[in-house]
């Protein structure tokens, strides 16, 4: 169980090796990455940053994290969040969640997903290919993808 | 004399950084600024940067001490208060 904030790129490979390494009691992983999209609805981008809140990240997703093992009989679970300047294809975000069975492990990874999507506090600013900075603004079905878990948001 | 609350570290993030042009600070407001919206309210009276980055007060997110809070939630004893667009991670 641990969540990290790093620049630095991950290697999800090597990350499900290191979080399961020889365990026989996991019987699923599920994994999931974000990655930073090329185009959005309203022009080519050239990057990306994602400023966070130090301090406030970690103890954010640490509490969204502990809220899915309070849910679900997860074995291990892994959650990185990168910053900084990123480009379109890279990675942004992974979640591993491990259980003994599928349907945990799954709904798990989709829960942390939509919960620190509401509340780790990450900001992204697209660079489009003509320089110009833009915040993204949230999105409501974000909103609406929490509220299905019947759990706070942070509004 | 006003009466004024212990200095509070205040943290912007985003464009609310931006339009405030700092990203850090410490203010001692008077002790009758006892909710989040009195803060706000306060913060507004600083100046034509800060009455430009809380024109919108009610999109403004805030976390007190890490920990996100209510417009309505109390001050009290709180060392570092942050204030900053919805979130937009993931």
């Amino acid at each position: 169980m641990a969540v990290r904030v790093q620049m630095e790129d991950f290697d999800v490979g090597a990350e499900i090796k290191a979080l399961t390494g020889d365990r026989t009691d996991i019987g699923a992983v599920v994994t999931f990455t974000g990655t930073v999209r090329g185009n959005t609805p309203d022009h080519p981008i050239a990057s990306m940053t994602l400023e966070h809140y130090p301090g406030m990240t970690e103890a954010e997703l640490a509490r969204v994290e502990a809220e899915a093992i309070a849910r679900w009989p997860l074995e291990a679970s892994l959650i990185i969040h990168r910053y900084g300047t990123l480009k379109p294809g890279d990675n942004i975000v992974l979640v591993i969640t491990a259980s003994a069975h599928r349907q945990a492990a799954f709904q798990a990874a989709e829960f942390l997903m939509d919960y620190l999507k509401s509340r780790a506090p990450f900001w992204k600013k697209e660079q489009g290919a003509d320089g110009q900075g833009k915040w993204v603004d949230a999105r409501e079905c974000d909103d609406e993808a929490v509220a299905r878990w019947q759990i706070d948001s942070a509004k | 004399m006003t009466i004024t609350h212990r200095p509070i570290k205040l943290m912007y993030f985003a464009w609310v950084r931006e339009k405030v042009g700092l990203a850090e600070e410490h203010v001692q407001p008077p002790v009758d600024v006892s909710t989040i919206s009195d803060l706000v309210a306060w913060l507004r009276g600083r100046g034509p940067e800060y009455a430009a980055a809380f024109e919108r007060g009610e999109v403004i997110r805030t976390a007190i001490d890490h920990t996100h809070a209510r417009a309505d939630a109390r001050i009290g004893n709180a060392r570092e208060i942050a204030f900053f667009p919805p979130v937009t991670g993931g």
